[in-house]
């Protein structure tokens, strides 16, 4: 279970995200510093580490559109926050999905900021509201990545095993 | 049943007979293209390769390209670094098709690969880079990934897990009106189907006005398919793509073209008339906020921008020269010109428009990225609002939140330098 603790509109870009001009920074350990760098009062409590791991993004469609830069996946990824969009930028869930960032896609999702929110298995529960929304499952594809705890994992194994020295 | 084209193109690089929109597919790479990022690349190549007791060495260092385009010259010690640990990367594994800060051979990604001919119709191309989509303007399945599945690129050859895109058939008929042009038809485009209208789609372009259009012109809108979403935009490669194959990229030898079936299934057709198209303009904070340039007209522009990938080549210059020959820029406000690669700039220094965009007082900046992404060169002041031929608008692009970016066709930015105010080049200013 976890808190809303931003709620975004659609079309929320990977400039809005991780801004272009703090991408000479490329370590997932240095990029959560700049998460939502310009909403200055999120990124404070952000880096106050008043956030706790397992909090809630809710956002609209689109999210993540834009940039492929993957510091804006990482960055979000640093602070364990799990992502809940009605729709997801094809560049940003491949990103999510390689780097295991926590992304549901809920295309009715109802939710606002200090709502508890719970995820369960083929859907999302609004405890404050009480209501339930359903979400789309992740292609199987994309699926045996996460299984495999990310694409590093993932392509280290399949590197072993098709080219065995 | 019939095949798209990047369905054809997909069945061939996985080794099928044919393939259809949803397959999940591992086709091999052709192409894979990284700018500064590649240091992340690195990083992450490196990591893929941890505790196998194997050497991290890529694939196949010939199908990799890396251009520096980004931030140069480097804006600071961390880009530096980042430039020089990616140098030493690309001499000790001998990649050729590296572009590194120069004059001569650098520029921006998605002119050099199509400059240098590294990219031919029916290739798969991957880049770390959103704007990949640039490349299905010669006839390639070309689109944007990140660093991570970049290094496994790296390692492997292919791209893992591709579902194979259902596509968008865009039909486009009529003569541009005098002033209109490619960058007026892709916002128009981007309007209608909005900023998702695309997303995990392909935009395959058609019509008597593609068949046209330069290979220039097909670049900037394959370029901005991605800003309605779109995994990737493509034209057939056609009699134009082996012409600028040939001539402007000096390749050798057969060029094969890749083309639909005609019974390809599409999910949808798109119908356009660019006959009686206004100038477009995307105005603030979405790509997808298109409106024609009367409703915008009047409005004061601090700074005017002309380049970057999508509107940074000769013919974009040349728009733009013609325009402000013997003009001056209007006080108060500013113009930045930057070609796309240091070709582009030589040809547009033989042509005059250089001297012509100086003499009007425009500053002429070294090809790059420039102010496209906000890092350097030309960031905006609190309330700015800026004019420019780029791809993006999104709140902060230009390097600061508090400001505003319009995006314009090249002749609408040089009508507008004139101006100080965004003005319709088929009417001229005040
Ligand atoms: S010019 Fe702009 S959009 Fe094009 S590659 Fe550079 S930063 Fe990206």
């Amino acid at each position: 279970m976890g808190k809303v603790v931003l709620k975004l509109g659609k079309d929320i870009s990977t400039d809005d995200i991780y801004p272009g001009r703090f991408m000479a920074t490329v370590l997932p350990t240095e990029t959560p510093q700049f998460c939502f760098n310009d909403r200055t009062e999120f990124n404070a409590k952000l880096k106050a580490k008043a956030i706790p791991a397992g909090s809630i993004i809710v956002a609209d469609e689109n999210f993540g559109c834009g940039s492929s830069r993957e510091q804006a996946t990482s960055a979000v990824k640093g602070h364990e926050l799990v992502v809940i969009a009605k729709s997801i930028a094809r560049i940003f869930l491949q990103n999510s999905v390689n780097l295991g960032l926590n992304l549901i896609i809920c295309p009715t999702i109802e939710a606002n900021e200090g709502d508890e929110i719970e995820v369960q298995a083929g859907k999302v529960l609004n405890k404050t509201s009480g209501k339930e929304f359903k979400t789309v499952p992740l292609p199987p594809a994309r699926q045996a990545i996460i299984n495999a705890g990310g694409l590093i994992p993932f392509t280290r194994k399949r590197m072993l095993e098709s080219n065995p020295r | 049943m019939g095949m798209t084209v990047v369905e054809k193109i997909l069945a061939k690089a996985a080794g099928l007979k044919s393939v259809k929109a949803g397959d999940v597919v591992e086709p091999k790479v052709d192409l894979a293209m990284s700018h500064e990022n590649a240091a992340l690349v690195i990083n992450q190549f490196k990591e893929i390769y941890e505790g196998t007791g194997r050497e991290a060495k890529p694939w196949e260092p010939s199908n990799i390209a890396i251009i520096f385009d980004h931030r140069v010259p480097a804006e600071g010690p961390k880009t530096a670094t980042n430039q020089k640990l990616i140098r030493n990367f690309v001499s000790q594994h001998n990649i050729e098709k590296f572009h590194d800060i120069r004059g001569d051979r650098g520029g921006i990604c998605h002119q050099i690969l199509p400059e240098y001919g590294y990219v031919r119709p029916g290739y798969v191309v991957v880049g770390t880079d959103s704007h990949t989509t640039s490349h299905g303007a010669l006839g390639a399945f070309s689109f944007g990934i990140g660093a991570t599945e970049m290094a496994s690129v790296w390692t492997l050859g292919v791209a893992l897990n591709v579902e194979v895109p259902p596509t968008i058939k865009v039909v486009v008929k009529g003569s541009f009106p005098k002033h209109v042009g490619p960058k007026d038809l892709i916002l128009h485009l981007i309007g209608k189907l909005t900023a998702q209208g695309a997303n995990f789609r392909v935009l395959e372009f058609h019509g008597k006005t593609i068949q046209k259009m330069s290979t220039s012109g097909r670049l900037a809108i394959c370029n901005m398919s991605v800003e309605a979403g779109a995994t990737s935009g493509i034209v057939p490669a056609d009699e134009e793509t082996v012409r600028y194959l040939k001539e402007e990229a000096g390749v050798k030898g057969k060029i094969e073209c890749v083309v639909p079936d005609d019974d390809a299934v599409y999910e949808q057709i798109v119908d356009v008339d660019v006959s009686a198209l206004a100038p477009q303009i995307a105005c603030p904070h979405t790509v997808d906020n298109v409106k024609p340039i009367d409703q915008v007209a009047g409005k004061p522009v601090q700074q005017v921008v002309i380049g970057s990938c999508t509107n940074g080549r000769l013919d974009d210059l040349a728009a733009a020269a013609k325009i402000i020959k013997g003009k001056k820029v209007a006080q108060g406000t500013r113009m930045l010109v930057f070609p796309a690669s240091g070709r582009v700039f030589a040809q547009a220094l033989d042509a005059g428009y250089i001297h012509d965009f100086m003499k009007a007082g425009a500053v002429v900046m070294n090809s790059g990225c420039g102010p496209c992404l906000g890092v350097h060169q030309g960031a905006l002041g609190d309330d700015e609002v800026a004019l420019a031929t780029t791809n993006r608008n999104f709140k902060g692009r230009m390097g600061n939140p508090k400001s505003e970016v319009y995006l314009c066709s090249p002749a609408v930015a040089a009508a507008s330098a004139i101006t100080g105010v965004i003005t319709d080049p088929r009417k001229g200013g005040k």
